[in-house]
């Protein structure tokens, strides 16, 4: 049967976030992102919402199961507060949910509980490389099975607080399939370069990687010896950037509308204009139906069918969707879009980023 | 809890709807497109007497609120992927589908248990019949019901009908091809605006309802779209649907017509969608004979120009078939859907036209001739952005209901 309507478990799951989302993520953001700081408490409350320990099963130190459909309400409702606070509270699971998808009985016992039982520390992930046609099937990134280990060598970008990693899961071609190995912070070869300076996300610490002939023991690799799967890890991460891109759509709706109600011009407020209305009504259904084609995509992967070309077509309409919507939401507020007192820009800057961001965040 | 499992009856109904459209439709689609008009009676009659056996009664969803129900009611779900599949094999033979056209879909939402039993029965007599909906006059299409010109006087116990209809899908079939009827929009006091409008019933060979003009079309040429001119028209008192009198401030003879729009745009927007699905499935095929394989998942920068247009015509047509799903899946739920339809309606109406505009243009000659349906999907593909609401008037309502405007300050 179709269905549209989260569980009673799930509802009361999104009020929770919401409130935190309103209270602390919407508060904290515009500081942040002029800062470049996001204040430890306010990652800390998010990941103390457990979604990411609600997501793994009891034997890992974990309190439930992985569904996708729960990851991306509460992804969508996150990055409906604000994008860099939700991907800084959302860190962990980029690094725990491929161990649990498709490491080893082992690697799940020894590295889930570390992390799902403690605070909240910066295990990361070391996904996109620098260059302009990226693609994740394709990492120019190198591992190398030498002796009784891997050598990996290459450059990543946009690796989320790599000057405190605890760990790195670091994707490399490996025989020219993406694989994964467990970096430990500090390891020799790897070099952590300046932070980045990004046009969005700017309360997130981004650093390009260098790894430099960095060696690694066999059982570093995720999967063990046969490797993992890498689809479904990637269209978890497709489906995750896409629900995070329905948030950061509907909170640029959310501002836009009452502003456009209350904005006056020639005594009318400018709502009651079509050319205004009608913006507003193609930003809500474009909101509407990709919604329901990344609500289809999580779906499929709680279901565990093939979903990658569907996880990548719920990509592609949400990122697309994101950049129209927030470059509206600017031009609904006019001159005043553009000054920083008013959130729009940020999330127009932050929009332009989702084509870029897979990897970064995981359901 | 969210969940995206086709049902199993609708899986059947697609199995059953995909072989009548590949068998019955898609081989005489383009014979109907050049004979304007005529009508496919062997679809029609395969139509009509697969329906009976079914037990249905056309397409209109008829569920007996009182009868107790196993399961979830997907009555209008299972309406759209049957909708979604003809217009998949031909949009405008599906719109010659007997019993149950948008007159049946008024007298769903509008009608008495008395209407429904004395006119949507009639659907189950043996030889197919047809109905239709009018309420478009030649001055005002939009701005109906608000701007009904066509009167109806009550005179003892029957009503006179006096004005003209344009623009009514399938009305000749209805009135003259087919004992059928065709639900007409009124005024009974045309000094109370809205609230004056009320459907009427007006059956197959009652005096004083004539079929004026039959109109030449862009595309659905094999779907007839009539004028009707009513000519002291008398019907009896019962075929009005509603209250027969004004009351003040009240508008509840228009609220049918809405209430009948929240179930038929989503229609609109299956059949739109079953028009897309085809046009996009032969340009991936006509591409693939050419050797031309769409490589999904790679960064746009790595995709060829195809690629790319293909990919965002499969998002795009994807998310709004979802929607209108959900708007059906709403309607089914008994849930308010007016912006869902409304939302689904003009994202259909644009998905369908955008891409049967450019399948015929990255086919080049081979999409402009006729010797291939894709010119043919171009032209039907229009009329899903017009009928029930042009995409203008679907932005105009979504956006009333979302910024919470009255007509009055959005208009």
């Amino acid at each position: 049967m179709y269905s549209f309507e989260p569980t009673e478990e799930q509802r009361m799951l999104i009020e929770a976030i919401e409130r935190y989302a309103t209270n602390d993520l919407r508060v904290a953001a515009h500081d942040a992102d002029e800062t470049g700081e996001l204040p430890a408490d306010l990652i800390e409350k998010g990941w103390e919402m457990g979604v990411l320990q609600a997501s793994i099963p009891e034997a890992y130190g974990g309190f439930g199961e992985r569904s996708a459909v729960t990851g991306v309400l509460a992804a969508e409702t996150m990055g409906w507060g604000d994008l860099a606070g939700a991907l800084a509270v959302m860190l962990p699971a980029t690094y725990a949910m491929p161990i649990l998808l498709g490491g080893t009985e082992g690697q799940k016992t020894e590295l889930l509980p570390p992390i799902i039982e403690a605070e909240w520390k910066p295990y990361t992930t070391a996904f996109i490389e620098p260059v302009f046609d990226f693609y994740p099937g394709d990492m120019q990134t190198t591992a190398e099975k030498k002796g009784d280990g891997y050598v990996l060598n290459g450059e990543k970008a946009y690796v989320l607080f790599a000057d405190k990693a605890q760990s790195i899961l670091v994707y490399a071609a490996l025989d020219g399939q993406t694989q994964a190995f467990i970096v430990p912070g500090g390891a020799e070869g790897l070099l952590i370069g300046e932070r980045e300076k990004l046009m969005g996300i700017g309360g997130l610490p981004c650093f390009r990687v260098r790894l430099n002939n960095l060696q690694i023991p066999l059982e570093s690799r995720l999967g063990g010896e046969e490797g993992f799967d890498f689809g479904p890890v990637l269209a978890s991460a497709q489906v995750a950037i896409a629900a995070l891109a329905l948030g950061v759509s509907k909170a640029a709706l959310d501002y836009a509308l009452p502003y456009a109600k209350e904005r006056e011009v020639w005594g009318v407020p400018i709502a009651q204009r079509q050319s205004i209305a009608f913006m507003l009504a193609e930003m809500a259904a474009a909101i509407e139906a990709n919604r329901l084609l990344v609500w289809e995509a999580a779906w499929m992967l709680d279901q565990e069918k093939d979903v990658s070309k569907e996880a990548f077509l719920a990509f592609t309409g949400a990122t697309d969707m994101v950049m129209m919507v927030t470059d509206r939401a600017v031009q609904v507020l006019g001159g005043h879009g553009f000054i920083r007192e008013h959130p729009v820009e940020l999330w127009m800057r932050n929009g332009r980023g989702f084509s870029t961001f897979t990897g970064l965040a995981m359901v | 809890m969210i969940s995206f499992e086709m049902p199993e009856s609708i899986r059947k109904t697609r199995v059953l709807m995909e072989t009548v459209a590949e068998n019955m439709m898609r081989p005489v689609a383009r014979y109907f497109d050049e004979n304007e008009h005529e009508i496919p009676w062997d679809y029609i009659n395969f139509m009509h007497q697969a329906m009976a056996q079914m037990g249905g009664s056309g397409l209109a969803t008829q569920e007996d609120e009182k009868k107790e129900r196993k399961g979830p009611r997907l009555g209008f779900q299972n309406l759209t992927f049957l909708v979604e599949m003809l217009s998949w094999g031909d949009t405008g033979i599906y719109l010659c589908t007997p019993g149950g056209g948008l007159g049946a879909a008024a007298i769903q939402a509008a009608g008495s248990p008395e209407h429904k039993k004395r006119f949507l029965s009639k659907h189950q007599r043996e030889k197919p019949t047809f109905d239709a909906m009018a309420l478009t006059e030649s001055h005002a299409g939009s701005a109906m019901p608000a701007e009904v010109r066509t009167t109806a006087v009550r005179d003892g116990d029957e009503w006179v009908l006096n004005g003209e209809k344009i623009f009514v899908t399938a009305g000749n079939k209805a009135l003259v091809d087919s004992d059928g009827f065709v639900v007409i929009w009124a005024t009974i006091d045309p000094s109370a605006g809205r609230a004056g409008v009320r459907p009427f019933v007006v059956e197959a060979g009652t005096p004083g309802c004539t079929v004026t003009k039959m109109e030449h079309k862009l595309g659905i040429r094999a779907s007839d779209t009539v004028s009707i001119l009513l000519q002291d028209c008398r019907i009896p008192f019962e075929n009005l649907m509603g209250d027969p009198e004004v009351k003040v401030k009240k508008t509840e003879g228009v609220k049918g017509v809405m209430l009948t729009f929240d179930a038929t745009r989503p229609i609109v927007a299956a059949s739109a969608i079953g028009v897309a699905r085809a046009a996009l499935e032969s340009l991936k095929q006509m591409l693939e004979e050419q050797g031309i394989e769409i490589r999904y998942g790679l960064p746009r920068s790595r995709l060829t120009n195809i690629e790319r247009e293909i990919i965002d015509m499969e998002a795009r047509l994807r998310a709004t078939w979802l929607l209108t799903i959900k708007a059906m899946w709403l309607a089914d739920e008994r849930k308010y859907n007016t912006i869902e339809a409304s939302m689904c309606k003009f994202l259909a109406g644009d998905v369908v036209v955008e891409i049967t505009q450019r399948a015929v243009e990255l086919m080049g000659p081979l999409g402009y001739t006729r010797d291939y349906l894709l010119e043919k999907w171009f032209r039907d593909a229009k009329i899903n952005d017009l009928y029930e609401g042009t995409g203008q008037i679907n932005r105009l309502i979504v956006a009333r209901r979302i910024l919470d405007y009255s007509r009055h300050e959005l208009s």
